[in-house]
């Protein structure tokens, strides 16, 4: 166990040599540390600065916090999020501005302390390293080379194994110093929670709208090109059966197999382009767009509708898809007669009923139709939920935000 | 009987302009969006229009807009819309401006080409035709009104006059005999409570009661 440790850290070592610019990079960042921490150590050396450095420091947390930042983005390519400005003053006394005094007053010396003792150790280093340089340009009977003989072998050693050593204590107390930065003059746990939530929410915003464009361009990219060609097929062998009189009848019965088969290819492409993006959603809104899924579903469906609130277009959209699939689910799984469909808005909310006077027994837990329903309200911070005891009648309930 | 048709996509205007030609229309413009469309209507005045929805610029419902145009300037110039899909919408913006020599029907229909050139012939004359596809739209948003009274069989056969279907034709599609129809029809009228008149002027209104535009 030690030697595997002792070689990773020699290996560790060896792939970052004294002379290579990542160690150059590290030596920089924590020397640059040092000169902000001087004033603090000067109060070690007369107490009576402290209430004098207390104050000043008080009074430049923000500009020092700003040093900081920029050091560490300067010099190591780390950006730390701006503290957000408080929207209480008593929350910013208590919260944002203890850390960073924590940091300036505490955590910062301290590391600058470290910084000074390593850059210590790299001058003591490049010295012994070089010892028998040193001692060769020394006069011959001066009193370094007679008094280091025997030692001179050892003090180089210990120069060599320090410059194999340093490059890794050098990159560790640099880390230390990011990560303590981080802790302290970041935003706090809270904010930065806040934060990401916030990102997260709009990535995921931008999400649905990629995922609606992309379904809208391959909608139009069909209609444009198989539906149009399939049609002109259709087409033509509807006029070659209607012109050619004086055919036998074997090639008469290709051609109109031929031609219904056209017809049952459009019909099939037409509900798969259907399903992807109706171009009416986008022209003329949710409530135009229902009549074609609820006239097209395979059993009869009543439609209400009444939205008197706008509603953001990817609303929409989850909500036209939303009963599209539910209208199938009922189709294939409630053996139902006929479905009520109502869409109405309240208070800032979209709500979209369906039941049916089928068998019930659906369950959201089980079975991919639901969970996929849920999801797809989930996908705008809306909600499912589905009354169905065995025997019926079923209800599904969808309440989406109007707006995002 | 001059036409003019309005196909962005190249594909189709051939193949609508053999179709035409085949039954006998004279096509005297074919272009490919709703302006030119606009003017080869002023240029040639044909009798009828046959244009698609989804056109250049905006590929949203120019057709329509350009129909509502045409059959506001030029009221001898009748329209029949194509389309992937219909709208119930779309149909209500067409029928707002004027319920008769209209029709908006899915392109795939023209594949049938005897019941499209029926459709054709019927719009040119002045009649209407809506797709099956339409009226299904319309029916399933109308239940609130004196239509909830109708029996299943009289919805359809409302349903198929909305599409602009004589007697005979709605006969022969629900497989009754023609007295059948008129008894349907006679028991429609009732129930809408409408007034005595004449018989194809009861058939307009009973039609537009329907598609509540009247």
């Amino acid at each position: 166990m030690p030697s595997t440790m002792l070689r990773r850290a020699l290996v560790r070592s060896l792939r970052r040599p004294p002379w290579s610019p990542g160690t150059w990079r590290d030596v920089r960042f924590i020397a640059a540390g040092i000169p902000s921490a001087v004033p603090v150590w000067l109060v070690v050396t007369d107490s009576g600065l402290l209430f004098p450095l207390l104050a000043a420091v008080l009074l430049c947390t923000s500009p020092l916090t700003a040093l900081q930042r920029g050091r560490l983005r300067a010099l190591y390519g780390v950006e730390i999020p701006p503290p957000r400005p408080p929207a209480r003053r008593r929350a910013w006394l208590l919260g944002m501005t203890w850390r960073q005094l924590l940091h300036h007053l505490l955590a910062g010396p301290l590391l600058a302390l470290g910084a000074a003792a390593l850059l210590y150790a790299w001058g003591a280093a490049l010295v012994l390293t070089t010892l028998y340089g040193w001692i060769w340009l020394m006069p011959p009977g001066t009193a370094l080379r007679s008094d280091l003989a025997g030692l001179d072998v050892g003090l180089t050693a210990v120069g060599v194994l320090l410059l194999v050593a340093l490059p890794w204590a050098t990159t560790t107390a640099a880390q230390l110093e990011v990560w303590t930065a981080r802790q302290l003059l970041g935003p706090d746990r809270a904010e930065a929670l806040e934060r990401r939530v916030e990102e997260i929410t709009e990535s995921r915003a931008g999400l649905v709208d990629a995922v609606d464009a992309e379904r809208r361009r391959i909608e139009r990219d069909l209609h444009d090109g198989a539906q149009q060609r399939l049609t002109s097929l259709a087409m033509n062998l509807g006029l070659a059966r209607r012109t050619l009189k004086d055919v036998p009848p074997e090639v008469m019965q290709v051609i109109v197999e031929a031609h219904e088969e056209a017809q049952a290819a459009i019909d099939e492409l037409r509900d798969l382009v259907r399903g992807l993006h109706p171009a009416v959603l986008e022209d003329r809104g949710l409530d135009a767009a229902l009549s074609g899924v609820a006239a097209r579903a395979p059993l009869p469906v009543r439609l209400d509708v009444d939205l008197s609130e706008p509603i953001a277009p990817t609303v929409e959209a989850v909500a036209y898809f939303t009963v599209s699939e539910a209208l199938t689910n009922v189709a294939k799984h409630a053996r139902a007669d006929r479905v009520d469909l109502s869409v109405r808005t309240a208070g800032g909310r979209l709500r979209l009923v369906i039941s049916d006077d089928g068998v019930g027994g659906a369950d959201a837990s089980r079975g991919t139709g639901l969970t996929g329903l849920r999801k797809r309200a989930a996908s705008v911070d809306g909600t499912l939920s589905v009354l169905s005891p065995l025997g019926g009648p079923t209800t599904i309930t969808v309440e989406l935000p109007c707006a995002l | 009987m001059r036409a003019v048709i309005a196909e962005d996509s190249v594909l189709l205007r051939v193949g609508l302009v053999k179709v035409l030609e085949a039954v006998g229309f004279e096509v005297v413009a074919a272009v490919g969006d709703a302006v030119e469309l606009l003017a080869a209507v002023e240029e040639h005045r044909p009798k009828v229009v046959v244009a698609d929805v989804r056109m250049p610029p905006g590929f949203h419902d120019e057709g329509v807009k350009a129909a509502m145009v045409i059959r506001r300037q030029w009221p001898e110039t009748a329209v029949l819309l194509l389309s992937q899909f219909v709208e119930e919408r779309y149909a209500a913006d067409l029928l707002a401006t004027n319920t008769s020599g209209v029709g908006y029907l899915l392109k795939q229909r023209v594949a049938n080409v005897d019941d499209f050139v029926d459709a054709l012939q019927r719009v040119a004359e002045g009649g209407t035709a809506l797709d099956p596809e339409v009226v299904a739209q319309l029916l399933v948003r109308r239940h609130r009104d004196p239509l909830e009274k109708l029996t299943p069989r009289e919805r359809d056969v409302l349903g198929l006059m909305a599409e602009g279907r004589s007697n005979a034709a709605i006969a022969a599609s629900l497989v009754v005999s023609d007295s059948a129809v008129a008894k349907h029809i006679n028991s429609i009228f009732t129930k809408l409570d409408l007034p005595q008149a004449e018989d194809s002027h009861r058939r307009v209104m009973a039609v537009l009661r329907f598609l509540e535009v009247g």
